[in-house]
């Protein structure tokens, strides 16, 4: 890594935004470059001063009772039109009354944005599945990002399952296939599709796999032989049901390997 | 309704006040406007499918804040910064000089505040609230690479104003 690429990474790696691998790459050119490096310290300094300089401002209690008040009032006046035309909140200052109005005319447009939007959007819509693929992509990468992979780190599937009790309302099944090829690295809590899902991470040579894996919802596809996503940002997906529990695979790893992977799974849950 | 809507987001007033604070520069008018953001995170609480409360009400707050800074209440939105007339070269600066000690808290307030308010906003959900790229991302409506930028040229703004603070003011 050269002089510019470091300096434009520069702030995600101070973030731990990152992955390993370019972060890693970073420290080795810090090490031998003095401008960067000092570039880097300046930085450092200006992130810990901002950090700790009490520059948080904390809501005044008096704030909170007035955001009660106004909100109970706000509850009792129903039907709900008649919350933006009355405006029984408390108030402080007169302009309120004028942005109330305007709050009621952008609260039309955005109505008629929606309306416009699901007639546009009936025929191109992402189905339910894209949109999830997406999250799965999505949580993979973020997966990758230092510090993120793992929850619980271990290769032992007896460390990993007893984790998720207590985390989850339900227990994910954790097998062990390092004698095929793919170890596990380690299981974490994830979200998905606005629920916390059990994500179990398992590894070829230098590649991770994630598995997300959650009880079968309305929602869910069933599909029991695996279903190839068309690969995203250059990931390949899988997803499958098996046993009331819905499966996706995602990981870099080609797409003839993650399905050998996905089969062995599937076999073994 | 109301306790279920107050379980998911008053916890998150602090975090919902600092940043209106941050982005209007002023107290009473942020106060105002938090209130107004939590009323209207009430009237579409239906709309809310669970989830992180305190993203959802950044995400309300911050565009209360920016449409009230659009009506022309306030000239501060998107100001040009200038950065070749602000910023003396610092390289020439001692990296301790920039330590906590040497700039008051009131100098960096300044310096924040001063920052253009895409740059501030990005700058306070990251240090102050501890937000991570992606969640910026979400709030600001704006990609990954956006916020990573944004970031970049907020610091390097701060160090350079704070170093100009120095050498104008220097330290015995």
């Amino acid at each position: 890594m050269n002089c510019e690429e470091t300096r434009h990474l520069l702030h995600a790696f101070l973030d731990g935004e990152l992955d390993l691998v370019r972060s890693m790459e970073i420290e080795r050119h810090l090490d031998g470059c003095a401008g960067c490096l000092l570039a880097c310290q300046k930085q450092q300094s200006v992130r810990s001063l901002v950090q700790s300089g009490s520059l948080y401002y904390r809501a005044p209690e008096s704030l909170k009772n007035r955001i009660q008040a106004g909100l109970s009032a706000a509850n009792r006046s129903t039907p709900e039109s008649e919350v933006a035309a009355a405006t029984p909140f408390p108030q402080r200052q007169p302009r309120w009354g004028r942005s109330m109005t305007w709050a009621a005319a952008v609260a039309a447009l955005a109505g008629l944005a929606i309306i416009i939007s699901t007639l546009v959007s009936k025929s191109s819509r992402p189905s339910q599945q894209d949109l999830l693929a997406e999250e799965v992509v999505s949580s993979h990468i973020r997966s990758l990002m230092p510090n993120h992979l793992t929850d619980v780190a271990s290769s032992d599937q007896h460390t990993v399952k007893p984790w998720f009790d207590g985390r989850l309302d339900y227990s994910p099944s954790v097998v062990d296939l390092a004698r095929q090829g793919f170890p596990l690295v380690g299981g974490r809590l994830d979200y998905l599709g606005g629920r916390p899902v059990a994500a179990l991470v398992y590894q070829r040579r230098k590649h991770l796999i994630n598995i997300f894996t959650w009880p079968r919802g309305a929602s869910d596809g069933d599909s029991a032989s695996p279903v190839q996503v068309p690969a995203h940002q250059g990931y390949n997906v899988f997803h499958w049901t098996k046993s009331g529990m819905v499966y996706w695979a995602v990981s870099d790893l080609n797409a003839s390997e993650l399905m050998g992977f996905v089969q062995l799974l599937r076999n073994a849950t | 309704m109301l306790v279920r809507f107050e379980e998911a987001v008053l916890p998150h007033l602090d975090a919902a006040h600092n940043l209106a604070r941050w982005l209007i520069r002023q107290e009473q008018d942020a106060e105002d406007l938090v209130q107004e953001s939590y009323l209207r995170a009430f009237k579409s609480f239906e709309g809310f499918r669970g989830g992180d409360g305190r993203a959802w009400i950044l995400t309300i707050v911050r565009n209360t804040c920016y449409t009230w800074l659009q009506r022309g209440r306030w000239k501060g939105l998107t100001t040009s910064f200038d950065e070749e007339i602000h910023s003396p070269d610092t390289d020439a600066v001692n990296p301790e000089a920039l330590l906590l000690g040497h700039a008051g808290r009131e100098q960096l307030t300044r310096a924040i505040e001063e920052l253009p308010v895409e740059f501030r906003e990005a700058l306070v959900l990251r240090e102050l609230e501890g937000l991570s790229y992606k969640e910026i991302a979400d709030i600001a409506g704006i990609p990954l690479g956006t916020v990573m930028s944004r970031l970049a040229r907020a610091r390097k703004i701060l160090e350079k104003s704070l170093a100009g603070e120095m050498n104008k003011e220097p330290l015995k």
